[in-house]
């Protein structure tokens, strides 16, 4: 969907074994209490897997693991086989292709749609290049294609304060997008949304997946019944069981400690 | 290039820059120089002396809108780059005395006083203008990036920030009244004579240096419209409104905040070179940790993040400082103290604010 030419990372990260994530033996403590409790956890190449847990389970902090906003006690995080995580900041994460969306939408509230998405727009970003390059024509269209994907053409100029949750969650989505990103987080995409738009998320999310992989944090079972192939349940910072939504939902020791239905 | 900068205002921007412009560079000094004394339309010489200064705080303000209003990171330690300047302006002052100073000394006076028998090595060079200037455009920014990189490294933010800000201004209040230190005490640097061999008692010379402010004010308002006008000032503000969506976006906003950081305290010691020879004397007190809040207050009252609401904070704060304190100068800090409290409960956009929302209401009623 979002495409250009002069997206050449793809080749840095190495996917030869047809897994793009590894987690490994991540154990993080806050004050002794372990939010990761020696996990492991692998995501394929274009998979689109969900992940689900009670409240407490990791999830975010998992994903604060992933994009360097945490760092781990112990454990391993490589992305492709080659870029160790672990010893890279938030903007070269970013950079080289992971993208988040965080569980309550966070866009510019003072920018307009457009410029939110012209920030994230995948392209140089030190000061001097922000400073002195403006957008291309080419680089206009596929934001454009973008608002198009994420339905905000008509609010393209509008405070993004000004719009309502589901499309602030829309737009988040429509940032990483033009990100251009080889592996997304997205924690919670339906929080708050009507009905409707929930189905509409659901569409995009599936249409992302192969070429992109996409994890998603969510606690709506119907929505997640919707899209997902694989599902993990994370307990207590580790993983409790993983496979098919049906077999999970069988498994007794997932019974016992999620009562979702 | 000038396609670009001639976008950044509207035409009717434009036309409001440059009649402020020429009113202060061209008809202000005609009507100093045509006009009779007698004339109510006679402007007098001390005017320039002080309209200088109050352009000097407009530069001042508008360095920390740069940094404060678009970008969220309140400075309360301008005083420190600000005095940098001054007292690099101050030492070539001090140095192109010469040997009339009272002492008949070719040392600066308080050096005879404290009996010092040579100049100490870090004066070299300012008998130069040349490597005064160089100074003055290095030494604040340099300061200022050292100083940010290790902040902004440890992600101090805020109010932290804040405070660690004035502790400097006050580390280097103290260390500048130490007559040890050697730029003075806290007398400071006073009783110059000439800058490039004008005296400055001319009122030629007062009228210079006012021309030349106004112009550098001028170009530092273009260059900080340009910035925050650019992709560039749109990542400021995304900086000040949701940092770590920045970052997840793939920038590095310690580079960002380190740029627009260094570059406010340049503009900030500019400042402060410009003022020292209008006011005459540059001493500690300027380092005063009160004397910051008091510019980051202009700001204020001004309007953040319009640029022009910090010049008009400057100029309307300090006007009503000149009035009160020979009105009723007891009253001042509490006026002060008054002012911000009520801007900030009730004009969050400044006084820039308000005139915009009545001039936005004035458009509705024509276009119903």
């Amino acid at each position: 969907m979002i495409s250009s030419e002069a997206h050449i990372k793809d080749d840095s990260i190495d996917t030869r074994h047809g897994c793009i994530l590894y987690i490994e033996d991540v154990t993080v403590s806050f004050d002794g209490f372990k939010a990761l409790d020696a996990l492991n956890l692998y995501i394929d190449d274009g998979e689109l897997r969900c992940i689900i847990g009670p409240n407490g389970a990791g999830k975010t902090t998992m994903m604060d693991v992933i994009t360097g906003k945490t760092r781990p006690d112990h454990g391993t995080v490589f992305f492709g086989q080659n870029l160790d995580l672990t010893k890279m900041t938030e903007y070269e994460i970013s950079h080289a292709g992971i993208g988040r969306k965080f569980q309550k939408p966070t866009v510019f509230f003072n920018h307009t749609v457009f410029e939110n998405l012209e920030l994230a727009f995948h392209t140089q970003k030190d000061v001097w290049q922000s400073l002195t390059q403006s957008l291309t024509g080419e680089q206009r269209d596929i934001i454009e294609e973008d608002l198009e994907t994420i339905g905000l053409k008509e609010q393209k100029n509008l405070r993004a304060g000004l719009l309502s949750h589901g499309q602030k969650q829309w737009l988040e989505i429509g940032m990483l997008l033009v990100q251009d990103p080889r592996l997304l987080l997205i924690d919670e995409p339906v929080a708050g949304m009507t009905h409707q738009e929930t189905e509409h998320t659901a569409e995009l999310l599936k249409s992302l997946a192969g070429k992109h992989s996409v994890v998603v944090v969510e606690h709506e079972m119907d929505f997640i019944r919707s899209i997902a192939n694989k599902v993990t349940v994370l307990h207590e910072g580790h993983v409790l069981a993983e496979g098919k939504m049906e077999e999970v939902q069988n498994d007794p020791k997932v019974i016992e400690v999620y009562l979702g239905s | 290039m000038i396609k670009t900068i001639a976008s950044l205002h509207s035409f009717k921007g434009w036309f409001f820059t440059f009649a402020l412009l020429s009113i202060a560079v061209i008809i202000l000094p005609i009507l100093n120089i045509f006009m009779p004394e007698e004339s109510v339309f006679h402007v007098p010489d001390y005017m320039f002396a002080l309209l200088g200064k109050y352009l000097c705080y407009a530069l001042v303000a508008l360095s920390i809108d740069l940094i404060w209003g678009y970008t969220g990171i309140l400075s309360l330690g301008h005083g420190v780059f600000f005095s940098i300047g001054g007292y690099a302006m101050g030492m070539y002052l001090m140095r192109s005395v010469g040997k009339e100073g009272v002492y008949k000394s070719d040392l600066p006076d308080f050096m005879v006083f404290l009996d010092w028998k040579e100049l100490p090595w870090y004066w070299y060079g300012f008998d130069y203008f040349a490597f005064t200037l160089l100074v003055i455009l290095i030494l604040p920014g340099l300061f200022a990036f050292t100083f940010g990189y290790f902040a902004f490294k440890s992600r101090i933010k805020g109010v932290y920030f804040a405070i660690i800000t004035q502790a400097m201004t006050f580390a280097l209040m103290l260390l500048f009244f130490r007559n040890e230190t050697g730029f003075g005490g806290n007398n400071g640097l006073t009783d110059f004579k000439r800058i490039l061999g004008y005296s400055l008692q001319e009122p030629s010379t007062k009228m210079g240096l006012y021309i030349i402010t106004a112009i550098v004010l001028f170009l530092s308002y273009i260059l900080s419209r340009y910035i925050v006008q650019s992709k560039l000032g749109r990542v400021l503000t995304a900086i000040r409104d949701a940092e770590s969506r920045v970052m997840f976006s793939g920038y590095n906003t310690l580079h960002y905040k380190l740029f627009i950081w260094t570059l406010s305290a340049f503009l900030c010691g500019i400042a402060g070179a410009l003022y020292v020879p209008q006011v005459g004397i540059i001493n500690p007190s300027e380092m005063q940790p009160s004397n910051s809040i008091e510019m980051a207050i202009w700001v204020a009252v001004g309007g953040r993040g319009t640029l022009s609401g910090a010049l008009v904070g400057a100029g309307l704060v300090n006007g009503a400082k000149s009035w009160f304190t020979v009105a009723a100068p007891d009253y001042w800090l509490y006026f002060l103290g008054a002012l911000f409290i009520i801007v900030t409960l009730y004009f969050p956009k400044g006084f820039v604010g308000v005139f915009a929302r009545f001039n936005s209401k004035e458009n509705l009623r024509e276009s119903a």
